[in-house]
């Protein structure tokens, strides 16, 4: 289950990049993230998405949000702690005006942390989506990619809800420890 | 910029102007069913005041923030991105957009050609007491603006000034940034805060739904 399988349903990322075309999800915003750069290069390689990088998360997801009363479909990247400074915007944009902005999050925080703010960071990212109530899965295992991914992106449009899709170290192999 | 010559390069030597009568103004050059995003405050109360008509009706491709501070600049952005036919004024005080400067970058970045945007800048928090914001001690918007890579950024010298701007920005391609000097006036109106009926207006207003 490593981030370098290369099995008959492809890596993480292939699979993530086929399920936002097929959803016709074609902008993406995102802060980088070490484990997120193959997605983000794949996502860059695609003529099909509009792809850039903001200066904070807030600010990527105020324009997924815009994009989708435009129009266009669209998920913002970002890593554990950039979730974090979320709140304030998921309570008084994306949920009460119900606007589905789609979100994946590279979990860092667990399973091998080294940075102890990463660690404590992560704590907070389950109970605030928790607590406004906000669709999230964390996605651990290859074969249900494609299944958590598709049919949640489905739900949010038709909803009108914000989701958020936490990627697993158990998925994506992580950050892994280095002095 | 050629045309941005005849400009105030400061914000010190702009005319300090009304916010009301600056947002009439500029939605009364509105004729394309343009996208305008207010953000939070006294000055999404005066595009409400504003965009009301005669009759009683309002223009509906307005869309109103409540809370997300900082936001208008990123959602008319996304709303640029999507509809790139259609012009779209993010109008946004000086408090809010001192939160988000890196959005100025983005847009720059991009070189959004559809998308302008209006700061309305009383160097206050006027809605929470009139607390000084960081324009009344030095921070000029318009400077910030151009270091971040938008060029066509302005001061607008004064309502006739600010009204040719508003032309420019509505037929040449941006970004814009046009910032006023206004006063501490009070906002004609409150704008209504039911979030699901001002996104779907918006939405149907833009041609969405």
């Amino acid at each position: 289950m490593p981030a370098d399988t290369e099995g008959a349903a492809g890596t993480w990322w292939e699979i993530t990049r086929d399920v936002l075309k097929r959803q016709d999800v074609r902008l993406v915003t995102y802060v980088p993230d070490n484990v997120l750069r193959p997605l983000i290069e794949a996502i860059h390689a695609d003529p099909f998405f509009t792809a850039f990088a903001v200066a904070r998360e807030e600010e990527g997801l105020g324009i997924v949000a815009g994009a989708w009363m435009g129009g266009t479909r669209g998920i913002l990247l970002m890593q554990t702690s950039g979730f974090a400074t979320l709140p304030n915007v998921l309570a008084s944009l994306s949920v009460p005006f119900q606007i589905p902005t789609l979100m994946m999050v590279s979990e860092r925080g667990t399973l091998g942390e080294f940075n102890i703010g990463q660690s404590l960071v992560a704590r907070t990212m389950r109970p605030v989506l928790d607590s406004l109530a906000i669709e999230h899965h964390t996605m651990t295992r290859l074969d249900e990619a494609e299944f958590i991914l598709d049919r949640s992106i489905t739900q949010a449009v038709a909803t009108q809800a914000p989701v958020c899709f936490i990627l697993s170290p158990l998925l994506t192999g992580g950050k892994v420890f280095a002095k | 910029m050629a045309h941005l010559a005849n400009h105030p390069a400061t914000r010190a030597a702009a005319k300090v102007m009304n916010r009301f009568d600056l947002t009439q103004r500029m939605v009364a050059l509105l004729r394309q069913d343009e996208a305008v995003i207010g953000g939070i405050g006294y000055t999404n109360f005066d595009l409400w005041a504003a965009s009301t008509r005669a009759d009683g009706s309002r223009r509906t491709q307005n869309f109103y923030m409540l809370g997300s501070m900082g936001l208008a600049v990123p959602i008319a952005m996304g709303v640029a991105i999507a509809q790139p036919a259609r012009r779209v004024i993010a109008l946004e005080g000086d408090g809010s957009i001192l939160m988000q400067l890196g959005a100025l970058g983005t847009v720059a970045s991009r070189g959004q050609k559809n998308l302008a945007i209006v700061i309305m800048d009383n160097g206050a928090y006027q809605i929470t007491g009139g607390q000084a914001t960081h324009t009344e001690t030095g921070s000029d918007i318009v400077a910030i603006a151009r270091a971040s890579g938008l060029a066509q950024s302005a001061w607008a010298a004064d309502e006739a000034a600010f009204e040719e701007l508003i032309r420019l920005a509505l037929t040449e391609d941006g970004p814009w940034l046009i910032g006023c000097r206004i006063d501490a006036g009070k906002p004609r109106d409150t704008t209504e805060r039911d979030p699901a009926r001002i996104r779907d207006q918006f939405m149907r207003g833009i041609g969405v739904r």
